[in-house]
């Protein structure tokens, strides 16, 4: 095969450095200045900071409610990654079935992906007041059931479903993508062979679709723990009583509101080195299961 | 050519307008007040831009006080903060610690600019004020707690407004009493009403070093004060079904609850007066009243909230110069009077008071009722514990205190174990406060 390539590699450098160059403004330069602010104290208003070495990590790793944070927010990415890839999968396998009005359905799914994420906690908030709507009539059938104001459990598993229900739109594209990009013929030869809906799926579209399961995984996981802020900020401030405090959630409450920049870089280097090892992790054990067509 | 003669002449004159604004010194302002209140606030710059020829204040919105704290940081950092900034009260310490603003006090004289500090309320003033009684910053949109009751529930139940906090439960047993359904109390975890305010009226500190005020090595120690009993006795109320949990985050705030007839009593700022007047459905019955306080105890005075007006350093004359023009301005009698009477603030100033009470200005609806709020707020002259909190990561600490007192009120842990962990783990954040800014000390 012949390969396109540039002579000149000046040339080359000279196409990529705009890209490179905003990597590096938006990206590693305010990384490195975490990573400064991670091991000094720094003063809010500027004037001085002094360098504390790992204290700043210490502080955070020895704080029995950062590690509640911690287990909330892998709560919350298991979660929301199970039902949001669960309910993608059905939809979308619906969808490929070309059951009726899926046209009009097809368009209606990618939908709440569009929309961004404080005004589905908005939305959410109002669906699940306890005390109008639909769950006010379900609290006064059953006195006490839905309490999301004092119980931690029933505001966790609020914001799940709404984090969960904006995902869905994005995993469904891929998984309708995916399932749409299997031949017919092999789904056509099962079904000479006998096999029926349900097993056709188990056996062929499946195993066909892991690559796509694999990708989606990957990016609901680190999505959860990265991009969970707007939805806690607008549905429960992270109470109560800390139920709902994801780490995200927690970095910009002591950093941006509490004024304490270097434990907030701190805790921000640790969420980073957190969600890259997940992600190799991932790469490493997941991804043999995978097998690429 | 007759036609096109105003169009010329309207072009001609919007080119002198510009030229003119353009001639302008401008000076940026930011504020953190948002919605109505803050479409209020731009009103008093545009006043002020009008009254002007020679200065512009160019004004921006954010919407919250955190944001626009932690805005004017980032431009701050990057050179390119504002002129003034309007900051809250928990974002005082930093502010103070990084002597990174111009006291207004000494602005004010530089340019020549007379004001008659001592006509300020004294536990205004002193708030925004150094130890050594210099005032740093404008006092501006001020307030205080106060307690919200519904007249028609208490009429009803037969009960005078409560003045302590034992008339405040046999009130609630007295309107449950009388309506088995109706909510009594709609409760909020305030830690400004039900940790600072109501300290404040106790006189009894929730720090050591005078709360904060002498010294950077301060502790808290309300978990050993009577605020204990208070907040067992919040809880006992809910638990006893005379208080019910009215947050946002449950679809209804304690605000709501009241304007619309659910609840009959709320604590909250006397600047909610003006949004319960325009929220209350029709026929609501309403007033106001101080804090109650706990029998055996002598009112004091309560604290200010709200927020005040800095100037930040690094900018040149001829902006501190417009500054102190927008201060002088605001400083009239006749700004404030148009602030108060359209906001739900207090007037800042003893002659401002004093002249709005004499044109009747308390004694009818809808602005009847927030001479409360001056009345608490001068109870007494303000002491070592009641003039204000000088405590760093306030934003922070009051937080913690708030998952804390959530996290009793879940029935997780008694309330005493509850505001131990809190005053533990705000002491840690105090000592860190310290350490940032080792070898300082407060102004």
């Amino acid at each position: 095969m012949r390969r396109a390539y540039f002579k000149n590699n000046w040339v080359a450098a000279l196409m990529v450095a705009p890209q490179l160059l905003i990597i590096f403004i938006f990206f590693y330069w305010p990384t490195s200045q975490a990573l400064y602010w991670a091991f000094t104290l720094e003063q809010p208003w500027g004037g001085g900071n002094t360098w504390v070495g790992f204290d700043n990590f210490s502080a955070i790793l020895t704080d029995d409610l950062y590690w509640y944070s911690v287990q909330v927010s892998v709560i919350y990415a298991i979660g929301s990654t199970v039902l949001a890839v669960g309910m993608a999968l059905i939809l979308a396998v619906f969808v490929d079935r070309q059951l009726r009005g899926f046209k009009a359905y097809k368009i209606g799914m990618i939908w709440p992906y569009a929309i961004a994420a404080p005004a589905v906690g908005l939305a959410f908030r109002f669906i699940f007041n306890p005390g109008a709507g639909i769950m006010l009539y379900i609290n006064q059938v059953f006195p006490g059931l839905w309490d999301p104001i004092s119980n931690g459990n029933h505001a966790m598993a609020m914001v799940v479903i709404a984090g969960a229900w904006k995902q869905v739109a994005y995993n469904f594209i891929f998984f309708l993508a995916g399932l749409q990009s299997i031949p017919r013929s092999l789904l056509e030869a099962g079904a000479m062979d006998g096999a029926r809906v349900l097993r056709r799926m188990r056996d062929i579209q499946l195993p066909l679709l892991t690559p796509t399961f694999f990708f989606v995984l990957v990016i609901n996981i680190t999505d959860s723990f990265t991009d969970s802020f707007g939805i806690v900020d607008t549905m429960t401030g992270g109470g109560p009583a800390r139920a709902t405090n994801l780490m995200v959630f927690k970095i910009f409450n002591d950093g941006f509101q509490g004024l304490d920049y270097s434990g907030a870089a701190a805790q921000s280097i640790i969420l980073t080195i957190l969600v890259v090892s997940l992600t190799f992790v991932q790469f490493r054990y997941i991804e043999r299961k995978v097998h690429y067509t | 050519m007759n036609k096109s003669y105003p169009a010329l002449a309207a072009l001609a004159l919007a080119f002198c307008a510009t030229t003119a604004s353009a001639d302008k010194i401008k000076f940026d302002y930011w504020y953190g007040l948002s919605g109505d209140l803050g479409e209020t606030l731009a009103e008093t710059c545009n006043r002020f831009n009008a009254s002007q020829d020679k200065y512009e204040a160019v004004c921006t919105g954010y919407d919250g006080y955190e944001l626009v704290v932690q805005s004017a940081i980032a431009a701050f950092r990057a050179g390119k903060a504002p002129t003034i900034l309007q900051s809250f009260d928990a974002g005082t310490a930093d502010l103070m610690m990084s002597g990174e603003f111009y006291p207004v006090q000494k602005m004010m004289a530089d340019f020549g600019i007379e004001i008659d500090w001592a006509n300020y309320f004294p536990g205004i003033a002193n708030y925004y004020a150094s130890s050594k009684g210099e005032l740093f910053s404008m006092p501006f949109n001020s307030s205080t707690a106060v307690m919200y009751y519904n007249a028609a529930d208490l009429e009803k139940a037969g009960v005078k407004a409560p003045t302590t906090w034992e008339e405040f439960e046999a009130a609630l047993k007295a309107v449950k009493a009388a309506d088995p359904a109706r909510c009594g109390l709609g409760y909020e975890p305030s830690v400004w009403v039900d940790l600072e305010q109501f300290s404040a009226i106790h006189n009894i500190g929730i720090a050591s070093n005078n709360n904060g005020y002498d010294g950077l090595d301060t502790q808290f120690t309300y978990n050993t004060t009577l605020h204990v009993k208070h907040m067992e006795n919040i809880q006992r109320w809910i638990n006893e079904g005379l208080a019910e949990m009215k947050t946002p985050a449950g679809g209804m705030g304690s605000q709501d609850a009241f304007a619309q007839n659910i609840c009959t009593f709320m604590f909250g700022s006397i600047a909610s007066h003006s949004s319960v007047h325009l929220k209350a459905v029709d026929g609501l019955s309403w007033d106001v009243a101080m804090l109650p306080i706990y029998e055996g105890n002598t009112r004091h005075n309560s604290v200010v909230g709200g927020a005040s007006l800095w100037v930040l350093s690094g900018k040149s004359e001829e902006e501190y110069r417009g500054a102190a023009e927008y201060m002088k301005f605001l400083a009239t009698a006749e700004s404030e009077k148009w602030w108060v009477s359209n906001t739900g603030y207090i007037p800042v100033t003893k002659s401002a008071f004093e002249q709005l009470t004499a044109e009747g200005f308390y004694s009818a609806a809808p602005y009847k009722g927030r001479e409360v709020a001056l009345q608490s707020l001068t109870f007494t002259e303000p002491g070592p514990l009641t003039r204000g909190y000088r405590l760093g990561s306030m934003i922070q600490t009051r937080a913690e205190w708030k998952s804390e007192v959530e996290a009793a009120l879940a029935g997780q842990k008694t309330m005493q174990e509850a505001l131990d962990t809190a005053v533990e783990r705000s002491n840690a954040m105090l000592a860190k406060f310290a350490k940032t800014y080792e070898g300082k000390t407060l102004p």
